[in-house]
């Protein structure tokens, strides 16, 4: 609605990537059978303690960096109380007047312009276990292996005015706990979780609207099709002079719009105090310096290095960093063969297609840089055009051999011989008289028409490059 | 009276304890009185003290990032009133609109 | 107990067999002291004491039977917190202070009754029904761990674990006529104690004599890095001989001797103050300002802490159940107003109260600033003094239907013993005399934090000098 200034606050919740939980030894990972990553800590079992898990501390720290804030020496943990049957001890161990990072920003970029983001706070906290619903049976079932599981949470400032914003920031924060390591930032997952403040107020109106809370956003489309449709609803609520109600909202994704959240009788009086069990969070000066020095390369920073170093577009880049083991496989390729742009090409398109399709990861594939690199040479050289060069590729991400044992099992190489691709060549305009006439009488653009037709006959085998100078030898003479 | 019949019963709802009318009144009326007593605590000027946080302070209360023993899955469910397929389980939750 | 220890290796005397003639006075018994007793295991546990006795280890625990406080985790031994919440709850794991006395091949004897999760001063909020006073049967042992200092008393074990709170090992002790001591927080491991209110919660020794506390305490304290909030420093070593008072100062907390103190109880403390200074100690009074906000401050903080410590208690993955069939919040409020008693209610209520929306600044923060004043206080005095010394409690035991129906009053004879809780500073209570009905009285030392060595080095040289500790029931 035009006229009309939305005012979007984020909060996101991103699982840390450590070995065990937050404060008990059980493993953090998933998939697993149910309740077996669990014991007396976790479970909330009568007597239990939680031990902080110092890595979880040290990950939060990094990010904290990385995001501009200010890192404090001391926070303090506290309880929220709450009762869900997945949430073990009837308390959430989380971060609440005194987080560990405050006062942070991140720059994004949406619409063509940077946007300063202020990050307002950044905390840790515990996972609650899962709810299974089982609406045949009418029970629930609880599920703990992920009860305890760290998470950070990030909280904005009411900085964001679009739903573009929102998801250029998502995306933005995605990719530094990727490249930080922090995080596996998998929205659909769960590992990645955001939920949303909105408000609208007219232009220039210097107070905040009435807001209300969005969560249940499980993907970076449903976020920005969540707040826009809430962005509207608020606004047409305003326009026609009704107020907009302070509450909780569900996106659903299925319906396309918002539903206010059934449970009504929480009444969010949540009693945070001092958490008892864990003494004051002290962390020092050296740690953080520590940290500060063995920061890894942030994705802007990276980016902009891949477009001065490797001479990439600005597309290109922004496609090798999508992970940061991407651009390392990236990086490892460049060293060996000194074509970026090239290799650039086939990571983003061939590789991350071949990965897909065998469910692998750049660590994991059987492709390995110098397999990658020495596929491209030959492309480069003319012995095998991009065509077969695909077929070569994905024979190479399913046997793990290289380029040229592939080649030969296919039995593929590119025609190099001139003589053997000119006699092709005629034999492909000999069957083709009417488009051989057209050409001749100025329809010069048949020509890749005629090199198609090569390259069928030849199956892929010929180098394009030169079959195009031959087609037009041939009938330009 | 320092609280309400209504504050009782919102509190217990809060704590999760169903509260009939004749035990409301009881509760409120001894809440009430120990509430009372509380008032001595506005006697003392608190103005600048830190509220107390814990004992001893010490840097090293954390561990290490290493996997310890999980509980027997046997012994997890072991106590449950009510447990199947592999899991805890209670009444359905319905959780959305 | 000690001298059984000794017993074990110079008259023949075979910790079996003692075990057998413990637990058969504890079924002969009706003092309702144990909830569980541990029959075939502590039977066990004192055969293999025996073969360690016969390889010469001479650990003084050794096939002594300890009885333990019903909040304290046993593996595969049934652990109620004297609660129809957990009434039939099996512990899967061992906390930490009774791994330890199994290590040493201590005997646990049984789960000793107790105030429903350690919230009270009587034992009679048990839902296993009250225990009773060795000293008079009609009375309370005290509370909240009254099943252990009744057992202690009557001779129903060699020594006992209790947990205090607020006075819940010294306030038993004082009405049972034995010794109990109140460690330094963080000095002996709560993982594993059941928790009450976590701040405040603390293990600690119960037995007939300092020197016997003593030996438990060495025994059960320690760094354990399952609690966070376990001290890595620890008390210098204890020594077994008492010490020299001369030099020693004691202070005495003047307001701890005004209205509400028993006649009797002021003049047995004083005549126990009379005894140290006899002994060399130079006894000056002090001025402590904020101690008497304790009992309001404590009754603030304590039940915030527990609203949240009993939110597990929902009947989802342990204990008590009821109503499971329709409704996920009605089988909240069936299960939980039907597991606990009333004045686990009654505290949850006033937890919640002080730290909901609008509260949480008037009361519990309020209170946590006062608790900060408080421990103060006691930093200050101090300075001036080694120890400091008062009566445990203004009254003796008094009779198990009394003032049930009245909290506050309850609650205020906990004005002695609930500062030490607050600081975290060890305390110690013994007795040091009798009443007019022949019920004992108990004298309280303070010390500063980890000066354990000093409260129980003093206390053995007065019962090195007086008999009190050695009269029984
Ligand atoms: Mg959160
Ligand atoms: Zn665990």
């Amino acid at each position: 609605m035009r006229g009309i200034e939305a005012v979007i606050g984020l909060e996101v919740h991103a699982q840390l990537k450590t070995k065990t939980k937050m404060f008990c030894g059980c493993p953090n990972s998933f998939g697993q059978e149910l309740n077996t990553f669990t014991c007396p800590v976790c479970l909330g079992l009568p007597g239990a303690l939680p031990v902080l898990n110092a890595k979880a501390v040290e990950l939060a720290v990094r990010l904290g960096l990385a995001l501009n804030c200010r890192v404090h020496e001391r926070s303090l943990f506290a309880r929220k109380n709450y009762f869900y049957p997945d949430l073990p001890k009837g308390y959430q161990i989380t971060q609440y007047d005194s987080p560990l990072c405050t006062g942070g920003y991140l720059d994004v970029e949406a619409g063509g312009e940077t946007r300063r983001i202020g990050i307002r706070r950044i905390h840790l906290e515990e996972d609650a276990g899962r709810s299974l619903h089982d609406e045949a049976c009418k029970r629930t079932r609880i599920d703990f292996n992920r009860s305890g599981v760290p998470l950070v949470e990030i909280v904005t400032e009411p900085d964001i005015s679009s739903p573009e914003e929102a998801s250029a920031f998502l995306k933005e924060l995605r990719s530094i706990l990727l490249h930080l390591r922090v995080s596996e930032g998998t929205m659909e997952e769960g590992t990645f979780r955001c939920d949303a403040n909105v408000s609208v107020r007219m232009p220039g109106d210097s107070t905040l609207g009435v807001r209300t809370e969005l969560k249940n956003m499980n993907s970076f489309k449903n976020v920005r099709r969540a707040l826009a449709y809430e962005i509207s609803r608020q606004a047409s609520l305003l326009a026609s002079s009704r107020p907009v109600v302070q509450e909780t909202l569900l996106w659903s994704a299925s319906a396309r719009r918002t539903v206010p959240m059934r449970s009504k009788e929480e009444s969010h009086d949540y009693r945070y105090f001092p958490e008892p069990d864990l003494p004051p969070l002290l962390v020092d000066r050296m740690l953080i310096d520590r940290v500060r020095a063995s920061m890894p390369e942030l994705p802007s920073e990276r980016r902009r290095r891949f477009m001065r170093q490797y001479g990439l577009s600005d597309y290109d880049a922004s496609q090798v960093i999508a992970t940061p083991e991407l651009a390392d496989y990236f990086e490892e390729c460049c060293s060996l063969v000194d074509a970026p742009t090239d290799i650039a090409h086939w990571i983003t398109t061939e590789l991350v297609r071949v990965m897909g399709e065998s469910g692998d990861t750049p660590l994991t594939t059987r492709v390995r840089p110098s397999m990658l690199t020495a596929l491209v040479s030959l492309v480069k050289a003319g012995r095998l055009s991009g065509l077969m060069a695909k077929e070569v590729l994905g024979r190479m991400s399913k046997t793990g051999e290289d380029p040229a044992a592939a080649m030969e099992d296919l039995g593929v190489e590119q025609m190099g011989d001139e003589d053997e691709i000119r006699a092709a060549v005629r034999g492909v305009i000999d069957a083709h008289p009417d488009e051989a006439r057209r050409y001749r009488e100025g329809k010069t653009q048949l020509a890749g028409f005629f090199v198609g037709e090569v390259m069928k006959v030849t199956s892929g085998r010929a180098d394009p490059k030169l079959a195009i100078r031959i087609v037009r030898e041939i009938l330009d003479s | 009276m320092r609280i309400t019949e209504q504050e009782v019963l919102h509190v217990a709802h809060l704590a999760r304890l169903s509260i009939g009318g004749e035990e409301a009144a009881r509760f409120r009326r001894e809440l009430g009185s120990i509430l009372e007593y509380m008032d001595m605590l506005s006697e003392v000027d608190t103005s600048g003290v830190e509220p107390f946080v814990c004992v001893h302070e010490q840097a090293s209360a954390t561990r290490d990032d290493e996997p310890a023993e999980t509980l027997p899955l046997r012994l997890v469910l072991a106590q449950s009133p009510a447990a199947g397929h592999g899991a805890f389980e209670v009444p359905l939750v319905i959780e959305e609109g | 107990m000690l001298d059984k220890a000794r017993r074990f290796r110079t008259e023949d005397l075979s910790p079996v067999d003692e075990l057998e003639r413990l637990l058969e006075r504890c079924r002969a018994s009706d003092l309702n002291a144990y909830i569980t007793l541990n029959g075939d295991e502590a039977l066990d546990a004192a055969e293999q004491a025996l073969q360690r006795l016969d390889e010469g280890d001479d650990d003084p625990l050794v096939g002594l039977a300890i009885a333990v406080k019903d909040n304290i985790c046993t593996k595969g031994l049934r652990t109620t917190c004297a609660s129809r919440m957990l009434a039939d709850y099996v512990p899967p794991y061992d906390a930490h202070v009774i791994r330890l006395l199994r290590r040493k091949n201590a005997v646990i004897i049984g789960k000793t009754n107790m105030d429903e999760f350690a919230m009270g001063s009587t034992t009679v909020t048990s839902a296993f029904g009250p225990a009773r006073n060795p000293w008079d049967p009609m009375r309370t042992p005290g509370g909240s761990s009254g099943g252990s200092a009744a057992a202690v008393a009557a001779g129903l074990c060699d020594a006992a674990l209790g947990s205090d709170t607020g006075g819940s090992i010294r306030q038993p002790a004082s009405f049972c006529g034995i010794t109990g001591l109140k460690p330094t927080y963080g000095s002996v491991s709560r993982y594993g104690l059941v928790a009450f209110a976590s701040s405040l919660d603390q293990i600690g020794p119960m037995a007939r004599s300092a020197r016997d506390v003593a030996v438990l305490f060495d025994a059960i304290r320690g760094h354990d890095p399952r609690d966070s909030t376990s001290a890595e420093a620890g008390c210098p070593p204890i020594p077994l001989e008492g010490m020299d008072l001369r030099g020693i100062t004691i202070g005495v907390c003047r307001s701890f001797f005004s209205e509400g103190l028993d006649r009797d109880v002021e003049r047995s403390v004083r005549h126990g103050l009379a005894v140290f200074e006899d002994l060399g100690a130079k006894v000056v009074d002090m001025d402590l300002p904020h101690l008497r906000y304790s009992v309001a401050a404590y009754y603030l903080i304590a039940p915030a802490e527990a609203s949240s410590n009993l939110a597990r208690y929902d009947g989802v993955r342990y204990g008590l159940r009821l109503c499971d069939e329709r409704d996920l919040m009605e089988m909240y409020l069936a299960t939980r107003s039907a597991g606990f008693g009333d004045e686990v209610k009654r505290r949850i209520m006033l937890g919640t109260y002080a730290l909901s929306a609008g509260y949480y600044e008037a009361y519990y923060h309020k209170a946590s600033q006062v608790r900060t004043l408080i421990a103060k206080d006691l930093r200050e005095a101090f300075s001036r003094c080694d120890l400091l010394a008062g009566p445990t409690v203004p009254v003796t035991a008094f009779g198990l239907g009394e003032m049930v129906d009245d909290p506050l009053s309850l609650y205020l004879l906990d004005i002695y013993t609930i500062p030490a809780n607050l600081a975290g500073i060890p305390a110690l209570s013994m007795p040091c005399g009798f009443d007019g009905r022949g019920l004992p009285i108990g004298l309280q030392l303070m010390a500063p934090g980890h000066r354990e060595d000093v409260l129980l080095g003093a206390a053995m040289t007065f019962q090195d000098h007086t008999r009190y500790h050695e009269v029984r029931p």
